[in-house]
């Protein structure tokens, strides 16, 4: 197993608040890695560090073995598909507009970024007739499935989901999970999943990172979490979350 | 700034300088001549707020130089006869006077011949004295005999200059079209004014413009008019070596000096105000109003009056025709219209392509940001007027259309530098940092996310510039520039309600009709996406 990010001692803090403490992290090519905590954990944070739309106090992150800096931050940003909960879908621009936006910059074939787009489609089971539509005609799960094409559109090593079912209704995001999981198996997709649901977490992830006040707690399958808690965070986060989950 | 004269045309060029007077509304300028204009109607009834007075005899004046100082030797004059008199000066326009005497809040105040008769009594202006006299007395007024000067209008030029082209009298311009010939608004209008006096002479030139009575004495000195118009017994003919060209087949009417007064007048007062005509020749008045001028102590300038004793003869004075000619009016229309949206469009394009680089800066906030939002907002609260006047003596502008659209394109900046750094601050963070992170360039993520995120705000803001410049242009027409200023001002000098409408009212459709359009192009201009 290569690791595809690797971050050493990374921190951030905000004035005297602290949102990242000094953080090892790697991140492993080809599963789904889920970072999940209560609010105000850092899992975001991290997230944020990785794609640099922070910069780090300390410490180093690596994608693929280099090192990011501001100067190859804009290249690496197109490896890497970034769903926020919200989608981050531009209103003024048409799904089709929206999610050819990158491949278009960068003056990619019109017929390759075409047929990428039909594939996004059928991958992402999404109607081609939607494709003309604007965002705030779409419904929210629709948004969430564009959202994913567009992150995936110049197929990225990386994918970083920063809790991007969060806003959806249960049945809608039930069947949105169903979908993704398979769509990460079929494309041996590296994915870096924030969330702060458990069964979300137990339902995508090969490797659990729990995270609390900054720091990573304890990282693992979550049998190893629930068998072997590393402090009383982990047994009290588990067993909160117990009967939601169904554990 | 000089202003010397008299009659009721020139009231308005005054006021500018009568800071330590009462009334000086004419120029507190605000942003457009709205405000201005209703400043101007306000203070018409501001004589009747203050009409109690403990004086017998109250003297009112006209608002310039030259009846200000006959007002005080008016005053003086009833003092000497030891007849306590009061001087309320700068009242405001003919009208204004002549309404304050009948309604008896003033009893005495200077009139000229010529406006009595055209715009007073509404008669042809070559009525004689006595028929004058005659009908004043049927509406309770009565009228001392000529002080001894006429303060018409006259033609001037550089005296050097009429020397080169051995011009003496009007009928000379005939033989050369090509003089440039600057005119106040209201003699461009006046029933005795420009187009008789061209039939009358036949006169060939076509390069006529109008402009303030004052800034035209400096076009006229620096070589941009070669021909103004003045009234006779202005300082600043002899001040800035200008001659006067003769009236060689007696155009301009007769616009002598006189008293009124009322005829209910403690009669002592009417005899020391009697005792006045004659007294005050053209060329002691020229001094008079020089003196005035120059020290701005109107007081001090009668004192003269009182240590020469007498003068001789006079020039002429004031008047003011109030008609308004509206021949081939559509055609005039579409001339200002036509120029007025040639001021306020180039000022807007101008506003644009600085305005909306500007905002983006601005919208990234820091010192540089406060600066520019400081800047375009301090630019906005200088009265229009004023920043006219600033530009006026710089080398670039001085009496032109680029000064008009200089202005104009500062005032227009504010809101599209303001709507734009709004419209690009308002944008959501998450939307922002997902451009972010898919690895557009910032080129790319202004030109194809942020500026089309923000264009409903960035097109309201060049709206409400447009709006603006529309009303602010009608005072381009103060320079010479032209546009549907040039009824409104010569109609307020002219004190014609009709000839302000004239422009008022189109300048209104105009910014209702860009106001349309806008709404129209937002359609075109706003994305679809975020119009749902």
């Amino acid at each position: 197993m290569s690791a595809l990010v690797k971050l050493e001692d990374v921190s951030k803090r905000y004035g005297e608040a602290i949102a990242l403490d000094s953080t090892n992290l790697s991140v492993e090519s080809g599963k789904t890695t889920v970072l999940i905590g209560p609010s105000g954990c850092g899992k975001s944070t991290l997230l944020r560090l990785i794609i640099r739309l922070i910069a780090p106090d300390s410490g180093s992150i690596e994608l693929d073995g280099k090192p990011v800096t501001p100067d190859n931050v804009s290249a690496l940003r197109r490896r890497i598909g970034y769903v926020i909960q919200e989608g981050g879908l531009f209103p003024h621009l048409t799904t089709r507009a929206n999610v050819l936006l990158m491949a278009r910059h960068i003056g990619k074939p019109e017929e390759e970024t075409h047929n990428r787009l039909l594939e996004l489609c059928e991958l992402t089971r999404f109607s081609q007739n939607l494709l003309a539509r604007y965002p705030l005609e779409l419904s929210g799960g629709q948004r969430q499935r564009v959202s994913l094409m567009r992150a995936l559109m110049l197929s990225p090593e990386l994918l970083l989901l920063d809790e991007p079912l969060g806003a959806l209704d249960p049945l809608v995001r039930a069947s949105l999970q169903t979908d993704l999981k398979e769509i990460f198996t079929r494309l041996g997709q590296t994915v870096l999943f924030v969330t702060h649901d458990l069964a979300e977490a137990i339902y995508f992830a090969d490797e659990i990172v729990l995270m609390n006040e900054g720091r990573i707690v304890q990282k693992g399958a979550i049998s190893d979490l629930r068998k072997r808690p590393a402090d009383p965070f982990v047994s009290k986060f588990i067993n909160a979350q117990r009967g939601i989950a169904g554990v | 700034m000089n202003r010397i004269r008299k009659t009721g045309k020139q009231e308005r060029f005054e006021s500018g300088n009568h800071e330590s007077r009462k009334p000086k509304q004419f120029r507190c300028f605000p942003v457009s001549w709205l405000p201005d204009f209703l400043l101007i109607l306000s203070c018409a009834p501001a004589f009747l707020i203050n009409s109690c007075s403990a004086a017998d005899v109250v003297v009112g004046s006209k608002k310039f130089t030259e009846s200000y100082v006959l007002g005080e030797i008016a005053k003086r004059s009833l003092n000497d006869a030891a007849i306590p008199a009061e001087h309320r000066q700068g009242m405001g326009g003919t009208i204004i006077l002549w309404e304050a005497l009948r309604a008896g809040q003033i009893d005495v105040y200077p009139e000229y011949t010529g406006t009595i008769a055209t715009e007073i009594l509404k008669s042809a202006s070559s009525v004689s004295l006595d028929q004058i006299r005659n009908s004043l007395e049927k509406v309770g007024v009565g009228m001392t005999a000529p002080l001894g000067f006429n303060n018409t209008y006259a033609l001037v030029m550089r005296r050097s200059e009429a020397q080169r082209l051995g011009i003496r009298a009007i009928s000379d311009l005939q033989k050369y079209p090509d003089l440039k010939i600057g005119l106040t608004h209201e003699f461009l209008e006046r029933q005795d004014g420009w187009r008789p006096l061209r039939e009358r002479y036949g006169l060939p030139q076509q390069n006529i413009i109008g402009i303030d009575h004052a800034l035209g004495y400096s076009a006229l000195a620096n070589g941009s008019i070669d021909v103004k118009d003045a009234y006779s017994t202005d300082a600043k003919i002899e001040e800035t070596d200008l001659v006067v060209i003769e009236d060689d087949l007696q155009f301009f009417p007769k616009y002598e000096a006189v008293f009124l007064f009322r005829s209910s007048t403690r009669a002592d007062a009417i005899a020391a105000l009697r005792r006045l005509g004659g007294t005050l020749d053209e060329t002691q008045m020229i001094r008079l109003n020089a003196e005035a001028e120059r020290t701005k102590n109107y007081a001090r300038a009668a004192d003269l009056y009182f240590n020469v004793g007498g003068a001789l003869a006079p020039r002429w004075s004031g008047h003011s025709g109030t008609s308004y000619f509206s021949d081939s009016f559509p055609r005039k229309l579409a001339r200002w219209t036509l120029r007025h949206l040639q001021l306020a469009g180039f000022s807007l394009l101008l506003s644009i392509i600085v305005g909306i680089p500007l905002g983006i800066v601005a919208s990234r906030g820091g010192a540089i940001g406060h600066i520019i939002l400081g800047f375009a907002g301090v630019v906005q609260t200088i009265p229009s007027l004023a920043l006219l006047a600033l530009l006026v003596p710089l080398p670039f502008f001085g009496i032109s259309i680029r000064t008009a659209i200089a202005a104009l394109f500062l005032y227009g900046l504010l809101p599209i530098v303001r709507n734009t750094a709004t419209g690009l601050q308002d944008i959501p963070r998450a939307l922002r940092e997902s451009a972010v992170a898919l690895g557009l360039s910032p080129i790319a993520r202004l030109w194809k996310i942020y500026l089309p995120m923000a264009s409903r705000s960035i097109l309201s803001g060049i709206k409400t510039s447009a709006v603006i410049n529309i009303g602010t242009a009608t005072l381009a027409a103060l320079i010479g520039a032209g546009g549907l200023g040039e009824p409104i001002i010569s109609g307020l000098n002219l004190n014609d309600h009709v000839t302000i409408l004239e422009g008022a009212i189109p300048a209104a459709v105009l910014a209702l009709l860009v106001q349309w359009c806008f709404d129209m192009l937002d359609r075109v201009l706003i994305p679809k996406g975020l119009r749902i």
